[in-house]
């Protein structure tokens, strides 16, 4: 005990003058933050994970929270988080993990790019009364288009590869049953089915609650294999290999065995109580070509009829890997940035390794049309998306879509409270416990989570419109609608768009 | 169409032969032979059925990837991953095979009559009714039943007194068992692994095994019979667990 306890990380306190006693803080903190006695809540802070549910819950807006309420010596490189983590280290000897995405203050270089709009030289365009089409769709395109005539008619020669319709350019990532709660996989199913738009499974099989909207869905195959059989495969739009992530480049993936109750051991497959272990690599891809060889095994296994993603963490040599993964007949390559969330993730994989998603799909894009293959594939961009000008902005730095995650869970009522790994998020989202998962109700959840899309479709219709494009294809790679503000000119080479004034 | 179908493979890509073996099995052949297989990969991927498969030559890799039910008799080697993340069925190969047979592997069973290369077994998971099982008739190359978290490797080294292993042996394994005749160097053990003697109940649950596999190479069982064998089982059924601290 010679370190002795950290100081708070949050302070609650109730406003005994307003509180009521309803007692709706005690029902709501699964933490056990709250108690009442005699006539009054008493708090316990330091089990507080700022998750925010008793503040939403409480009808006289009695409690609040304040972080840090305990000051440190100020110290521009020795934070309050770095000591932290050494007291932890220094104690435990083992590796901290950690929730949500990328905690570190690195300069977020959307905030840095501006759209473009028109005035007097060129019209805008009013969505109000104007078609704009957003409907994207995802897979390979042909290079040419090879026409036969026969008895008067004109036939297309030319086989086509399966493409996935969108009806817009939002899609949801891959967050698997067991890291959230079948209420959330079910909203945000929902969701994307009303939204004409697609989701991912994550690793964690296709429970059968879902078969309603499995032509909505995304089935992902990782290196633990889990939940991947056949019938998965067929039931799934589209296939996802899942190489890497956003939030951990570079390692796999480990469900505690405490997550792992009666149902999702059933879609998994794998008894219940046992660890469910992603390896870091797939075990039968050591090159780009064992990657082409199980792209074809799944596309021999559905017989072709589905597009195949490949997705990986962005990181240093995106661009030459991603032209590697644009010759393996994949149709799509989903690029993971490294503000990408996670339910858990070693903080120092989660704060250090890979690139922004901004440098990762301008690189990636502009090495694939120097190569003549960017018909190839499809460029799905993900990893710390937050409204609907970063999606404006990756579509012009070449993305065809995106995947968002953590927006969507904020849809649904998550606080980015980051403690996801200890299973008991009282948003019902990142839980397994039936009495929390029940707080999820999917019918508010997806209608949240549809209106967040649709919102943003519309926030995108009007930017395109602003900017006199009426077609998304004329948004894509349009890095003329950008302008870099107090970028480096290198970063500006890389993302190939000029400075403000230029 | 005849229950006995018959497939040239000679020059044929993969594609049009699962085609071919799709079709058959849709019109209801019992039986199909293929002859001159020279690295065809995916063979009877994602196959439904009780189809059994007899192929004449050298299949390429992933035989039976995601097979569900169909019997696939390999007269010849195999390539790599036979069996990867094969769901029910069986393969049987009177040869050797390369790297990572039976990856991933849920269900059914996979005979090999020789030797298997480098991760045989890795990460093979059971779940209810569905154990895999892995016989080996000779030696493996390292890391055998790497991350195991299921079902049952069963290594013979038939023509010697023990298989020839290789380090790594159940590295990282945290459920199913691999069971070794002869005896087991400590030093080849994976990290998580560990050895033990075989349990009356684990003798009665490998006789039928070696049965079957030797009734399928023209094989005596007897030599296989009062032999010795150990039982290579997770240390612990989650072998991360120390690794990590929390934040808060």
């Amino acid at each position: 005990m010679s370190i002795g306890s950290v100081p708070l990380r949050y302070r609650i306190s109730v406003d005994h003058d307003q509180c009521m006693l309803c007692e709706r803080c005690i029902e709501s903190c699964p933490y056990g933050v709250f108690r009442k006695e005699g006539e009054r809540i008493h708090v316990n802070s330091r089990v507080c994970v700022a998750c925010h549910r008793c503040i939403a819950m409480c009808p006289r807006d009695a409690i609040t929270l304040k972080e840090r309420p305990v000051d440190y010596r100020s110290h521009p490189l020795w934070t309050p988080g770095v000591r932290e983590a050494i007291y932890n280290q220094a104690r435990s000897g083992k590796i901290i993990l950690s929730g949500m995405g990328n905690a570190l203050d690195y300069p977020v270089i959307f905030d840095r790019l501006v759209l473009d709009a028109c005035q007097v030289t060129n019209p805008s365009i009013d969505p109000l009364r104007e078609p704009m089409e957003l409907r994207t769709y995802l897979g390979k395109k042909p290079s040419r288009l090879k026409f036969r005539e026969r008895s008067g008619d004109t036939v297309l020669e030319t086989t086509l590869s399966p493409n996935l319709m969108l009806e817009t350019p939002i899609m949801i990532g891959h967050m698997s049953y067991g890291a959230i709660s079948l209420n959330a996989q079910q909203s945000l199913a929902r969701a994307v089915t009303r939204c004409g738009t697609f989701m991912g499974t994550g690793e964690g099989g296709l429970h059968e609650s879902l078969y309603p909207y499995q032509d909505h869905m995304i089935v992902q195959v990782a290196s633990g294999r889990f939940g991947v059989d056949i019938n998965y495969l067929e039931r799934g739009a589209a296939i996802e290999i899942k190489i890497g992530q956003g939030a951990k480049p570079g390692i796999g993936g480990h469900l505690p065995g405490e997550k792992v109750c009666a149902d999702v051991s059933c879609t998994r497959m794998i008894p219940e109580g046992s660890d469910a272990i992603s390896p870091a690599p797939h075990h039968d891809i050591y090159s780009i070509e064992d990657l082409k060889q199980l792209v074809r095994s799944l596309k021999e296994a559905t017989e072709w009829k589905k597009p195949v993603f490949v997705k990986i963490a962005a990181v240093h040599n995106s661009a030459a890997i991603v032209a590697g993964i644009a010759r393996s007949s994949a149709d799509a390559v989903v690029i993971d940035g490294f503000r990408g969330g996670t339910g858990a993730a070693p903080r120092v994989f989660r704060d250090h390794v890979g690139i922004p998603i901004e440098a990762a799909i301008a690189s990636v894009d502009a090495k694939l049309r120097s190569q003549g293959i960017r018909n190839e594939v499809s460029l799905i961009a993900s990893g710390g998306i937050r409204e609907s000008a970063d999606i404006a902005k990756a579509i012009a730095l070449g993305a065809d879509a995106v995947y968002i995650g953590t927006a969507a869970l904020v849809a649904m009522g998550c606080r980015v409270c980051g403690t996801c790994y200890k299973g008991l998020c009282p948003w019902g989202i990142a839980t397994q416990r039936p009495d929390l998962v029940a707080r999820l109700d999917p019918d508010t959840a997806s209608a949240n989570v549809a209106n967040l899309i649709d919102a943003w479709t519309l926030e995108l219709a009007e930017l395109m419109g602003a900017a006199g494009i009426n077609s998304i294809e004329s948004l894509r790679g349009n890095r003329d609608r950008l302008r870099g503000y107090l970028l480096d000119e290198r970063i500006m080479q890389v993302l190939d768009v000029k400075s403000v004034g230029a | 169409m005849a229950e006995i179908v018959r497939i040239d493979a000679e020059g044929m890509h993969y594609t049009p032969l699962n085609q071919a073996i799709r079709a058959a099995v849709a019109a209801g052949a019992a039986e199909i032979t293929i002859d001159h297989v020279m690295g065809q990969r995916f063979i009877a991927d994602g196959l439904r059925g009780s189809v059994e498969i007899t192929i004449n030559g050298v299949p390429g890799g992933d035989l039976g990837m995601f097979m569900s039910g169909p019997t696939c008799i390999v007269h010849g080697n195999c390539e790599h991953a036979p069996g990867n993340t094969m769901d029910a069925g069986k393969i049987i190969i009177h040869g050797s095979a390369g790297d990572a047979v039976a990856h991933s592997m849920r269900g059914g069973i996979i005979f090999v009559r020789d030797d298997v290369g480098y991760r045989a077994g890795i990460h093979m998971k059971q779940y209810e009714e569905k154990r895999p099982v892995l016989v080996i008739g000779g030696s493996a190359r390292a890391f055998l039943g790497e991350y195991m978290a299921g079902g049952l490797i069963l290594i013979l080294g038939r023509k010697a007194a023990a298989p020839q292993l290789d380090r790594g042996l159940g590295s990282g394994i945290h459920g199913g068992k691999i069971i070794v005749r002869g005896n087991v160097d400590e030093k080849h053990l994976g990290v998580g692994a560990k050895k033990r003697e075989l349990s009356h109940e684990e003798r009665g649950e490998i006789t039928p095994l070696i049965e079957e596999f030797s009734h399928h190479f023209g094989l005596d069982p007897l030599q296989f019979r009062d032999e010795r064998y150990y039982v290579i089982a997770p240390a612990s059924a989650r072998p991360f667990a120390g690794k990590y601290t929390w934040e808060v």
